[in-house]
C-alpha cells in the first residue's frame, strides 16, 4: 500500500531540507579537504552541518506521512515573477538606462504584479519617486548613480 | 559612580544637536512603519543599512534603534485604533485596545500604552546601564568553546521560540548556517560554494538576505492577499484615563516591564515574545479575566510596557556579547561591522561614547515618543489610508536603490530577489525565516570558534562540557529543547502560540 502524505508542507519542506543539505555535504566533500577534528579542514563544518540538514529533513519528511496538515496554499506566481523580475530588471538597467529611467521599469513591472493598473496613478507614482530618490539618494546621499542613459552625453538633470 | 559618570557621558553625546536629529529621524520612521502593516523593522533597519554607511557609527546605531522601538509604538497605535497589528508585537494589544476604543475609550488607551511604554524604556535603559557592564567583564573571559557554546544557546533559543514545527525551525537555522559559510574559508583561504562566481567570494551579503527573505518575500505574499484594508477610524476622544484605570494600570505596566526586561536579555527573545508573556501574565494575576479580551485596560498596559521594555533590553546581548538575540539585533551587527567595529565585549571599553551614547538616546527617543505621538495620531491614521499599490512600489525602490548601492553592482539585486522567492517559499511551507537569518550571521563565528576551541583541546569535543560556564550553556540548551520536544508542553505552547495568532 502507498503511503498518504497527509501533511504536504512538511513533505515539500522536508524534501527541501534534504536537497540543500545533501548539495552542500556532497559538494564539500568532493571539492574541500575533511581534515580531521583537531585541525579541521575547509569542508568538516559543512559536511555535518549539511548531514544533520539532510537528518532534520528526513524527519520531517517522516512527520509528513504521520501527521495531518492544510494543504500548500497555491503559488502565485504573477506577483512572484513580476516583483522578482522587477527588482532584478532596476540593477541590471541601471548602469545602461540611469536611475531615471531604471526606476520607471523597476515601478511599471512591479505595479503590473498588483491587482488593478491604472496608468495614470502609477505615473503619477513614478514621478514621485523619482525624484525623490534624486533628490533624497543622489543629491542629498550623493550616491553615485548614473541619472541618465549611458548613451545621452550630456544630461539635462545634475 | 561609575554608572552615573557613564550616563552622564552617554547623554552628553546624545544630546549633541547632529545624534538628537538621528534619534528623532529614527524614531518617527520607526513609528511610521510601526503603523503601516506590512513593512517591518527588519526590512526598514536592511533598507537603511547601506545609507548609514556615510554617518558616523554612533549616529548610525541611534537611528536604527529609534527605528525598532519606535516602531512598537506605532505598531499599538494602530492596534488600538483600527484593530490592526502594524507590528507582530502588538497583535495582543488589539485584543482589547481595540475593544476599549469601540467603548469610546481610545483615548485613554493611547494614553496608558503610550505612557507605560515610556515607563518601561526608562526602567529598560537603566538595567542595561547597569547590567551591561559587568556582563561584558564576564564576556572577556570566554574562550572559544564558550563563545560556541553559547551561540548553540542562542539559536536553540530562537528556535524554540518561532512559531510551528521545533523541527522546521531547527532545520531553518542549520540552512542558514551553511549559507553563511559561502565565501572565503577565513583558516585555509579555501573559497567554499563560491562556483567560480567571484561575486561570491566575500559570501552572500547579510542584508541582501535580510531584505530577501523579509522584504520582497512580504510583499509578494501581501500582494496575493488583495487590498482588503479597510480603516474604521475611532475617535480617540479624551486622553486622560480615569482614576480606576490609573489604580488597575499601574501594576500591570510594573509587571509587564519586569517581565519585559527579563525576556528581552534572553537570546531569542525581544518584544514580541514579551508583550505576548505579559498579556498571559497579566490574565493569569486578574481578577477579573472574563473582562480579557473585552477591553480590560490591564490587558493594553502590560504587554505594551512589556515590548518595549523587551525591545530594548534585547540590545545587552548584542552589545555585550557581540550576539544577536534576534534579527533586528543580527542588523544592527551588521551595521557595527559596516562602520568596521568588530562586536563584542570590547566595545564597551574601546568605545565608550558608542556604548553609552547610545543608551542615553534610548531614553531621549523615548520622551519623543511620548511627546510627538499624542498629538500626531491623527496623522498616523492618514497615513493608514493610503493604499497598498502605492505603497509597495515605493518600498520597491527604496530597498533596491539600498541594495544596489551597496556595491554599485547587480548582483546583490539578483541575489535579493532569489532570496525573495526562496522567502516566498518558506512562507507557504510554514517555515519560519527569522531562524534562518540568525544561523547565517552566525555561521562563520560558530564555525571559527569550533575549529579554535577543538584546536585547543586537541580534538577532544569534552572541552564543551569540561568548562563550567560552556557546560552551563549547552546544559540550557539541552533543557529548553526537551521543555519543547516534551508532548505535554508542546501542546501548550501551540496553543500559546494560536491564541497569539488570533
Amino acid at each position: 500500500m502507498k503511503a498518504k502524505i497527509k501533511g504536504p508542507k512538511d513533505f515539500w519542506a522536508g524534501l527541501m531540507f534534504i536537497g540543500f543539505g545533501g548539495f552542500f555535504m556532497i559538494w564539500a566533500l568532493s571539492h574541500y579537504q575533511m581534515g580531521s577534528a583537531v585541525r579541521m579542514g575547509p569542508a568538516y563544518f559543512p559536511t555535518v552541518l549539511g548531514g544533520l540538514l539532510v537528518f532534520l529533513g528526513i524527519l520531517v519528511l517522516i512527520e509528513s506521512f504521520a501527521m495531518a496538515g492544510p494543504p500548500v496554499p497555491r503559488f502565485m506566481f504573477r506577483p512572484l515573477i513580476l516583483i522578482s523580475a522587477a527588482c532584478v530588471l532596476y540593477g541590471y538597467l541601471m548602469k545602461p538606462l540611469g536611475l531615471v529611467l531604471a526606476t520607471g521599469v523597476l515601478i511599471f513591472v512591479a505595479a503590473f504584479g498588483g491587482h488593478e493598473f491604472k496608468w495614470k496613478e502609477v505615473t503619477i507614482l513614478y514621478v514621485v519617486l523619482v525624484v525623490f530618490s534624486l533628490l533624497v539618494f543622489v543629491k542629498g546621499l550623493t550616491l553615485p548613480f548614473p541619472i541618465c542613459p549611458a548613451f545621452i552625453e550630456n544630461c539635462p538633470i545634475r | 559612580m561609575e554608572i552615573l559618570n557613564n550616563l552622564i557621558l552617554g547623554f552628553s553625546v546624545a544630546v549633541s544637536p547632529m545624534h538628537l536629529l538621528y534619534a528623532l529621524v529614527g524614531v518617527m520612521l520607526g513609528t511610521l512603519i510601526g503603523v503601516l502593516p506590512g513593512v517591518g523593522p527588519v526590512a526598514t533597519i536592511a533598507m537603511l543599512l547601506p545609507i548609514t554607511f556615510n554617518l558616523s557609527p554612533i549616529a548610525a546605531l541611534i537611528m536604527l534603534a529609534g527605528i525598532y522601538y519606535g516602531a512598537q509604538y506605532g505598531g499599538s497605535t494602530t492596534a488600538i485604533l483600527v484593530n490592526l497589528p502594524g507590528e507582530s508585537a502588538s497583535v495582543v494589544t488589539c485584543l482589547d485596545g481595540y475593544q476599549m476604543a469601540r467603548q469610546g475609550r481610545a483615548g485613554p488607551a493611547l494614553a496608558t500604552a503610550a505612557v507605560g511604554s515610556f515607563f518601561a524604556g526608562c526602567v529598560a535603559t537603566l538595567i542595561i546601564a547597569v547590567a551591561a557592564p559587568p556582563l561584558a567583564e564576564v564576556a572577556l573571559k570566554f574562550g572559544p568553546a564558550e563563545y560556541f557554546s553559547l551561540m548553540v544557546l542562542g539559536l536553540v533559543a530562537a528556535t524554540v521560540l518561532a512559531h510551528g514545527s521545533l523541527i522546521k525551525a531547527i532545520a531553518m537555522v542549520v540552512f542558514g548556517l551553511l549559507l553563511g559559510l559561502i565565501g572565503t574559508d577565513v583558516n585555509s583561504g579555501v573559497l567554499r560554494f563560491t562556483f567560480d562566481i567571484p561575486e561570491l567570494s566575500d559570501g552572500i551579503g547579510f542584508v541582501v538576505v535580510a531584505m530577501g527573505m523579509f522584504g520582497t518575500a512580504e510583499i509578494i505574499a501581501n500582494l496575493e492577499q488583495g487590498e482588503k484594508r479597510e480603516v474604521f477610524t475611532a475617535r480617540v476622544g479624551r486622553l486622560m484615563p480615569t482614576r480606576e484605570d490609573i489604580r488597575r494600570a499601574i501594576p500591570a505596566v510594573l509587571r509587564g516591564t519586569a517581565l519585559g526586561s527579563f525576556l528581552g536579555i534572553l537570546p531569542g527573545g525581544g518584544a514580541l515574545l514579551s508583550s505576548f508573556g505579559a498579556y498571559t501574565v497579566e490574565k493569569k494575576l486578574s481578577k477579573h479575566p472574563e473582562q480579557f479580551g473585552k477591553g480590560a485596560i490591564e490587558g493594553v498596559a502590560g504587554p505594551e510596557a512589556a515590548n518595549n521594555a523587551g525591545a530594548q533590553t534585547s540590545f545587552i546581548p548584542m552589545l555585550t556579547l557581540g550576539i544577536p538575540g534576534n534579527a533586528v539585533m543580527a542588523l544592527m551587527i551588521g551595521a557595527l561591522m559596516i562602520q568596521g567595529i568588530a562586536p563584542g565585549p570590547q566595545v564597551m571599553n574601546e568605545k565608550p561614547e558608542l556604548f553609552w551614547g547610545l543608551i542615553a538616546s534610548m531614553w531621549i527617543g523615548n520622551a519623543f515618543l511620548v511627546i510627538l505621538n499624542l498629538p500626531l495620531i491623527g496623522m498616523w491614521i492618514k497615513l493608514l489610508t493610503v493604499p497598498y499599490r502605492y505603497l509597495y512600489p515605493a518600498i520597491l525602490v527604496f530597498m533596491s536603490i539600498g541594495v544596489f548601492s551597496l556595491s554599485n553592482n547587480p548582483w546583490d539585486v539578483l541575489i535579493m530577489a532569489i532570496f525573495g522567492v526562496l522567502g516566498y517559499v518558506c512562507v507557504k511551507l510554514e517555515c519560519e525565516p527569522a531562524p534562518m537569518i540568525l544561523g547565517f550571521i552566525l555561521g562563520p563565528l560558530m564555525e571559527e570558534n569550533l575549529r579554535r576551541a577543538m584546536l585547543l583541546s586537541r580534538g577532544d569535543p569534552m572541552t564543551f562540557v569540561t568548562k563550567p560556564i560552556s557546560a552551563g550553556f549547552i546544559i540550557a540548551s539541552v533543557i529548553l529543547l526537551l521543555i519543547v520536544a516534551l508532548p505535554a508542553i508542546r501542546k501548550k505552547r501551540d496553543e500559546a502560540f494560536v491564541e497569539q495568532k488570533t
